[in-house]
């Protein structure tokens, strides 16, 4: 019987014989004014990659995923995601951020019944409700629940971002603390969520790959296949797993 | 799903949330019944039907164009609140479509205060076109979505600024004055029949064309911005 390992194993092989590099950054520096976020930090990950990001608050973690997502651009350096642009892997990448990126007024279900239609617009109404409101059950929420998004707990509202990025099904998902307004049960139950996500194969067979940031290390470690650490805008270490 | 269908989705999307908060048309009626109630009680209109007939077509505008701008911004914060804005930049939708779709969820919203505020303004003025009135059904609409085309667009240029809501105005009011004009003129033909709204009718139809593809060209640019 195959492990999640193997699965993820075998979903790599495929991938690194298949693809360039997941991400590529080039010795990216990221300055806001006179403020340098990002310090020439040169990293790259292979399709398939778990990664999570360890730093102090400004360390500079936020902005290396705002880079990689494209949502935001280097001042000095080159972003390559699958050996492209950022702007040009729209639909491949899913970015979650400390903002739900939802509609308050909107709820649960119709928020990403909304934001499936964008990603899979092929596909009719019927089945993007189903597959939202599967979305929903799997991170624990009830796709019946009439509330609106503007009245969901911080929690709630977390693992509603959680469902959003899941159903787009990218090849590469970005999280941003992701477990920073969950209870311990809750952060374990989402690690366990993308430990699956991620041994899935893609699109065309390609590994999946993750990066997160978080400050709970120890919470993160079954994710942390390769751990970074950033501190003041510089890379301070990139190591993989047995040292991780 | 094609291009029409993302529009449908952003558009049914607008029309709920709004459905919902009544932020956008609460705001415009109350702002243009002032403006009209006020501007009706400064002169009265029933002693001089002439001049009336004569100003009036630039009073409606005038009161359109203030209000929808007091919606055009609130648009767009929706889309600010929660980040939801880089929800879009990274889909894979077509960014025009999200455009569209907001241009024309405000289209509906003006055109539903003006369906309101016409009565009030033909009772309140005292108006009896002496033009062919018909011809209002094709310059209210034209008038309406030239407004509405270029608010949308530079109401979300103007999202990253600080400022956004002096900006708004400031960048709005000038690029519209052709537009304004034509649409001032022509009604301004239907209500007093003294000229013909024709040649008006084709500026307007020529500025919203012009500016509709700039509009849908260039937002994908907008959007991206950092």
């Amino acid at each position: 019987m195959l492990t999640t390992n193997d699965l993820r194993a075998e979903a790599a092989e495929t991938s690194t014989a298949l693809a360039a590099p997941a991400v590529e950054l080039t010795r990216v520096s990221r300055l806001y004014g006179s403020f340098v976020a990002l310090r020439e930090v040169s990293v790259t990950l292979a399709a398939g990659s778990s990664v999570v990001m360890l730093g102090e608050n400004g360390a500079g973690k936020s902005t290396m995923l705002k880079l990689v997502a494209g949502l935001t651009s280097p001042s000095y350096g080159s972003v390559a995601i699958f050996g492209e642009g950022p702007k040009d892997q729209r639909g491949r990448v899913a970015y979650m951020s400390h903002a739900t990126m939802l509609y308050d007024e909107l709820t649960g279900l119709e928020n990403l019944t909304y934001f499936g239609s964008l990603h899979k617009g092929g596909e009719g109404r019927g089945v993007l409700e189903q597959k939202a409101a599967a979305a929903l059950l799997e991170v624990g929420l009830e796709p019946t629940n009439s509330r609106r998004l503007g009245e969901y707990s911080q929690g709630m509202r977390q693992r509603a971002s959680l469902a959003r990025v899941l159903l787009s099904e990218p090849d590469l998902l970005l999280l941003d603390e992701p477990f920073s307004n969950l209870d311990v049960g809750s952060a374990q139950s989402m690690i366990e969520r993308l430990l699956t996500y991620v041994a899935q194969p893609g699109s065309n067979g390609l590994a999946r790959t993750l990066m997160l940031t978080t400050h709970q290390a120890e919470l993160a470690r079954p994710l942390a296949q390769t751990t970074i650490t950033l501190r003041e805008g510089r890379l301070v270490s990139q190591i993989g797993t047995a040292a991780s | 799903m094609n291009y029409a269908q993302h529009v449908l989705t952003h558009l049914r999307k607008d029309l709920r949330l709004e459905w919902r908060t009544k932020d956008s048309i609460n705001g415009m009626l109350f702002f243009a019944l002032l403006v009209v109630v006020v501007l009706a009680m400064a002169f009265d209109p029933a002693s001089y039907p002439t001049m009336t007939r004569q100003i009036s077509g630039g009073l409606l505008w005038v009161a359109l164009l203030f209000a929808a701008m007091t919606a055009l911004n609130q648009s767009w914060a929706r889309e600010t609140n929660n980040n939801v804005l880089d929800a879009h930049r990274l889909s894979s939708a077509p960014a025009s479509a999200l455009f569209v779709g907001k241009a024309l969820a405000n289209f509906l919203f003006v055109i539903a205060v003006e369906v309101v505020l016409a009565p009030i303004f033909t009772i309140f003025y005292n108006l009896h076109p002496l033009g062919e009135t018909w011809k209002l059904l094709i310059i209210l609409p034209l008038g309406t979505w030239a407004l509405v085309v270029n608010g949308t667009f530079f109401a979300a240029l103007s999202l990253r600024s600080r400022n956004r809501e002096t900006l708004l105005p400031l960048v709005l009011l000038p690029i519209s004055m052709p537009a304004l004009l034509a649409m001032i003129q022509a009604t301004t033909a239907v209500l007093t029949g003294e000229f013909e709204p024709t040649l008006w009718i084709k500026v307007l139809v020529a500025y919203v064309v012009v500016f509709t593809t700039a509009c849908v060209l260039l937002f994908q640019t907008i959007l991206s911005a950092d």
